[in-house]
C-alpha cells in the first residue's frame, strides 16, 4: 500500500511526518537538527530514501545534512559555497553596492534522474549544483553572470533564490526564482539564463514593468504540461503558458492576491492552491481565518476551502516553501504556518485536518509519495 | 616542529566547543583534546579542530576568508581572543594544556 512522508523544516529544527495511503493517522519523528533553521528538505525522486536537508544558523552558518535511509539517520556533507571568481556586487536595500555573500540554502531541488546530483538556490541569489550527492558543489555561474545581476536587490526576506524547477520532458531546462529579482530559465543546462519576466507588473519599483526587480514569491508547474507556469508574486498571482515568456494576471476573484505559496494538483494541471495573505504590511491571514483558495479553470476563478481550517481569531502566514501536494489518488494537499501547525487534506483540499498543531514556525513542507 | 615532534609528553590541547557544534560533530564530552604544533594559536587549533572533525569547517570561521563567523567568540584564560590575530601565540596556560580554549556562541538573542 503507498504511503506518504511529508518533510517538514521549521525555525528550530527538522521533523518527519509518516502516515499509510488513507493520510488519515499521523506519526510524527523529530525534532532533527533541533535549535537549527531548516530552511528547507527534499527527496530524491530517483531514489526517495535519498533526503537533502538545508541546515543553519546565525552563529554557525550553513551545514548540510544528507540521508540514505529516508530520514532515519543524517550525516552532515560538504557546506561550502564558493561563488565562481570574483562574485562583484548586487545592490543593497537603499540601491548602493553590496558585495556578493553566501548566507544559506533556502531550496534543493533534486535531479529527476540521478539521486546524487541536486541543485541549491542560495542567498545571496545563486544557483549550485552538486553531481556527487552534496560532497562538492559548483555555482552554474551563468546567472549570477548574466547582465542583470548588479542590478539584483534584497527583499524583505534576503536575496534569496528559492523556486527550482525542473522541466521533465527537456532536461536543460531549468527555472529559477529570485526575491526580489524575478523570474529565469536556461534552455542549455545553466550555462546561459534570461529574464521571464514580461507581463509583471511591481508597483512598488521604479519600473513597474522592469526586466528585472520583481519580487517573486514562488512557482509552481505540473510534470504533463512543462511550459504552463503559475507564480504568486508579491502582489498578483500570475500565469505563463508559454514557459514564462509572458505572464498574465489570473488574481480573478481571491480576497488579496499577496501571499507566498502556490501549487498545483498532481492530477489536474488546471487546478491551482494558494493561500491569501492580508498584505505585505500583514503577513497573516485575512479577517482572521485561514482559507485554501482553489481555482479548477487555471486561475480567475477561485473558491475558498476552509472545512476544518479554523476560521476566527486565526493570524498565521504560510510561507513560500510551505506547501506540497502528494500524487495518490485524491491528491493530498499539506501546507504549514508561521503558528507551527501542518495541516493535510486527503480530497484536494475539500476538507482539512491538522496532522500537527506546535511546531516551531514553519518555513518549508515536501511531501514524497512512497510506493 | 610539528605535532608528531612535540613527543608524548607533550600535553593535548583541551577546545570547549558550544552545544551545537558538539552536536554536530557527535562530541559528548564537554571538551575535545587536540595535538597542536607550537606555536600553539586559535589558527592552528582551528586547522586541528576542522581537520579531526570536518563537519565544523566553515562553522566557526567562514570559508574562503577563514574570518572568525560574526557571532562566534573564543576566549582564553578569562580573556576574550575574539579580535586577536588567529596566528597570535596563545597563553601558555592554554599551550600546556592547563586551560581550554572557549569557542562560544555569541548571546546574540535571535527568536
Amino acid at each position: 500500500m503507498s504511503s506518504v512522508r511529508v518533510l517538514v523544516g521549521t525555525r528550530k529544527g527538522a521533523f518527519i511526518l509518516n502516515s499509510d495511503g488513507k493520510r488519515k493517522d499521523w506519526t510524527v519523528s523529530g525534532p532533527f537538527f533541533a535549535g537549527w533553521e531548516i530552511y528547507h528538505m527534499k527527496g530524491s525522486p530517483v531514489d526517495p530514501n535519498r533526503l537533502y536537508a538545508s541546515q543553519s544558523s546565525s552563529w554557525s552558518g550553513q551545514v548540510v545534512q544528507r540521508s540514505d535511509d529516508g530520514g532515519v539517520t543524517w550525516n552532515p556533507v560538504n557546506n561550502k559555497f564558493a561563488y565562481a571568481g570574483v562574485p562583484g556586487t548586487h545592490q543593497w536595500y537603499d540601491g548602493t553596492p553590496h558585495p556578493w555573500e553566501f548566507k544559506r540554502v533556502w531550496h534543493f531541488e533534486p535531479s529527476l534522474t540521478d539521486a546524487d546530483t541536486v541543485y541549491a538556490g542560495v542567498e545571496d541569489a545563486a544557483l549550485f549544483k552538486s553531481t556527487d550527492g552534496g560532497t562538492t558543489w559548483d555555482e552554474l555561474k551563468g546567472l549570477r553572470e548574466h547582465g542583470t545581476g548588479p542590478h539584483w536587490q534584497p527583499g524583505a526576506g534576503g536575496m534569496c533564490l528559492h523556486t527550482v524547477i525542473l522541466d521533465p520532458s527537456n532536461a536543460d531546462r531549468i527555472f529559477i526564482a529570485i526575491s526580489a529579482a524575478g523570474a529565469f530559465r536556461t534552455d542549455d543546462g545553466g550555462k546561459t539564463w534570461k529574464p521571464i519576466n514580461k507581463g509583471l507588473v511591481s508597483q512598488y519599483i521604479p519600473d513597474p514593468t522592469a526586466e528585472v526587480g520583481h519580487c517573486v514569491h514562488h512557482v509552481a508547474m505540473h510534470k504533463s504540461r512543462p511550459d504552463v507556469l503559475f507564480m504568486q508574486k508579491h502582489w498578483d498571482v500570475m500565469r505563463s503558458d508559454n514557459a514564462g515568456d509572458s505572464w498574465h494576471e489570473v488574481s480573478g476573484n481571491l480576497p488579496t492576491d499577496f501571499g507566498f505559496v502556490i501549487d498545483v494538483h498532481a492530477h489536474e494541471p488546471e487546478t491551482v492552491f494558494v493561500v491569501p495573505i492580508k498584505s505585505d504590511s500583514e503577513h497573516f491571514v485575512p479577517d482572521g481565518k485561514l482559507r485554501v483558495f482553489r481555482s479548477k479553470s487555471g486561475g480567475n476563478e477561485w473558491e475558498a476551502l476552509e472545512k476544518g481550517l479554523p476560521q476566527k481569531d486565526c493570524y498565521v502566514n504560510v510561507l513560500r516553501d510551505a506547501m506540497a501536494v502528494d500524487s495518490l489518488d485524491k491528491c493530498g494537499v499539506y501546507f504549514g504556518t508561521s503558528g507551527g501547525q501542518v495541516y493535510a487534506s486527503a480530497d484536494a483540499g475539500d476538507s482539512w485536518t491538522p496532522i500537527v498543531r506546535d511546531l516551531p514556525g514553519v518555513l518549508s513542507i515536501e511531501a514524497q509519495t512512497l510506493a | 616542529m610539528t605535532a608528531g615532534d612535540r613527543g608524548a609528553g607533550v600535553p593535548a590541547i583541551r577546545v570547549a566547543l558550544p552545544f551545537h557544534l558538539r552536536t554536530l560533530a557527535r562530541v559528548e564530552v564537554a571538551e575535545v583534546t587536540l595535538e597542536v604544533a607550537a606555536p600553539v594559536t586559535v589558527r592552528r587549533i582551528l586547522d586541528a579542530l576542522e581537520k579531526r572533525y570536518p563537519m565544523l569547517a566553515g562553522t566557526i570561521r567562514e570559508h574562503g576568508t577563514g574570518k572568525r563567523r560574526a557571532f562566534m567568540r573564543i576566549f582564553a584564560c578569562e580573556e576574550d581572543w575574539s579580535h586577536q590575530s588567529l596566528d597570535a601565540a596563545l597563553p601558555e596556560a592554554v599551550a600546556a594544556g592547563r586551560e581550554p580554549l572557549l569557542i562560544l556562541g555569541a548571546i546574540a538573542g535571535g527568536s
